[in-house]
């Protein structure tokens, strides 16, 4: 091994701090624009934040690839996991007449909206597929409103970042960012192979996110929120998912 | 037993090349950090195939449809028909973590390599037969005596044989590429952003199995290249790949 000289040290030294302040800086430009998942610390933060900013980077526009109806699988795949709570019987019970999807956060005019006036939107038809993170999927034609036209009649307020959305039974929420949340794509899904969505499916109301895994389509929801933060929510990790050891971002 | 294929001219340039590194910095830091990996990929994928272990072809497939082939596992969902009676606890959440996290060093890694293969000639030098192994009878000879389990050539000290370098180019420029596309293929933004991704592989599910099958693939070289380290000298040849060490050094024992 040959002597490590003093110069080479100083140098070396000098390359290490410029490589550190490097990254700190980067670390700064990447979050201003957005390419730093809520779920960013901890051992595997590294990994998630290269896959959310390669991805969001690489996909800001990109749309979900479509299927012809023929491609359409029968029967699709409900995967039940949790049966229906009392509360949600109820609203069942009455033909979904009392759900509402509230929305509220950081918009203009807050609503509270009945199934017939999300249905009032103008209708999207997409048939895509649902890929769960299992490795198994679905295509299935999906029809509903974009969340964009909601979030729009509400008034998007300019320091929205985020917006977050709740199942009836509180355990599963999630969050997407503005521009997945403003993707023509996402869908506030009420109709599904041309019949009202099933429960099973999520219905009545289940949120539609094509370019995500499966978990980001949260079933039966009842409440979405624009925020310019995710860390008045939960444990501030931007979602149910990473407090139950799963990313925030499920584009992969 | 005498190497005819050797001439003195190659003899001296083993005995030249005796102070040289037997394996190059480069080659031993990207060789251990891919070990490092492939093995954090390894593990983390099992466990996320323990989820769903049916496979399937085309586009779709889930517990409803028909599977090409599914493996006599337990599954950690109930969702699954696999025939036991139980199920295992989910590892998905760090399994899946750890497997993309492990693919982008992984990725990272193999980049430094071949861009510093290429320009180093290391490719050109070490990995692609040499001129005069190009041929069909050269192939079919190497491998006779590779299966004989005949000892390595001297020039094997410093270099690659032919069936050694034609393993190493499959694998590095065959099922590693391979891996990561259709492992890619099952990215839903991915294939938003570049569909051929995974159309030209007829399907999400199709990209799900090759995966599957090249994983099958890499880790059958694992053990082959395990074994025949093992069978060249365990010892001389780990050390080499870790210091660089060209010979056993005769110090005292």
């Amino acid at each position: 091994m040959s002597a490590v000289s003093r110069r080479t040290m100083i140098t070396r030294g000098l390359a290490a701090a410029a490589g550190l302040s490097g990254l700190a800086a980067a670390g700064r430009i990447a979050d201003r624009y957005g390419l730093v998942p809520p779920d960013h610390g901890g051992l595997y933060g590294p990994g998630a934040t290269l896959t959310y900013g390669a991805q969001r980077l690489l996909t800001r526009n990109s749309r979900a690839r479509e299927f012809s109806r023929s491609q359409i699988s029968t029967p699709p795949f409900a995967n039940e996991i949790a049966p229906p709570s009392d509360r949600f019987k109820r609203l069942q019970a009455d033909g979904f007449k009392d759900w509402r999807l509230e929305v509220e956060g950081l918009v203009a005019q807050p609503a509270s909206l009945s199934l017939d006036e999300v249905k009032r939107f103008p209708a999207r038809r997409q048939i895509t597929e649902i890929a769960c993170e299992e490795g198994w999927s679905y295509v299935a034609e999906w029809i509903g409103t974009p969340l964009a036209d909601i979030l729009r009649a509400a008034g998007i307020m300019p320091q929205a970042r985020y917006v977050a959305y709740f199942s009836i039974d509180s355990a599963w929420w999630e969050s997407i960012d503005m521009a997945d949340a403003l993707h023509p794509q996402t869908l506030v899904a009420y109709a599904m192979n041309d019949a009202d969505l099933p429960p099973a499916f999520g219905g009545p109301l289940r949120l539609r996110v094509p370019r995500q895994l499966g978990y980001k389509s949260v079933k039966f929801i009842n409440r979405l929120a624009v925020t310019d933060s995710l860390k008045r929510f939960g444990k501030g990790l931007g979602s149910a998912s990473p407090e139950g050891g799963y990313a925030w971002y499920a584009g992969i | 037993m005498a190497e005819t294929a050797w001439s003195v001219g190659g003899l001296a340039a083993v005995a030249a090349r005796t102070d040289a590194p037997r394996h190059t910095a480069v080659v031993r830091v990207t060789h251990w950090l891919t070990t490092a990996c492939f093995l954090a990929l390894l593990v983390s994928g099992l466990e996320i195939v323990v989820s769903h272990p049916r496979f399937y072809w085309g586009e779709t497939g889930n517990a409803l449809t028909p599977a090409l082939f599914s493996l006599p596992i337990p599954a950690s969902r109930a969702t699954v028909p696999t025939g036991y009676g139980f199920v295992l606890p989910d590892q998905n959440g760090w399994s899946r973590a750890l497997h993309f996290q492990s693919a982008w060093v992984l990725v990272f890694t193999g980049a430094l390599y071949v861009i510093w293969g290429a320009v180093s000639g290391h490719f050109r030098n070490h990995l692609l037969p040499e001129a005069k192994d190009r041929s069909l009878p050269a192939f079919s000879r190497a491998l006779a005596r590779h299966l004989r389990f005949s000892p390595p050539a001297a020039a094997d000290a410093w270099s690659y044989n032919l069936v050694q370098r034609l393993a190493y180019v499959v694998v590095i420029f065959g099922l590693f590429p391979l891996v990561i596309w259709t492992g890619l293929a099952m990215s839903p933004a991915f294939v938003s952003a570049v569909p051929s991704t995974v159309t030209l592989l007829g399907g999400r599910q199709s990209a799900r199995t090759l995966h599957f099958l090249v994983t099958l693939a890499l880790v059958a070289f694992l053990l082959i290249h395990v074994a025949m380290v093992w069978f060249a000298g365990f010892g001389t040849r780990v050390t080499a790949m870790i210091t660089g060490a060209a010979a056993p050094t005769r110090g005292p024992e």
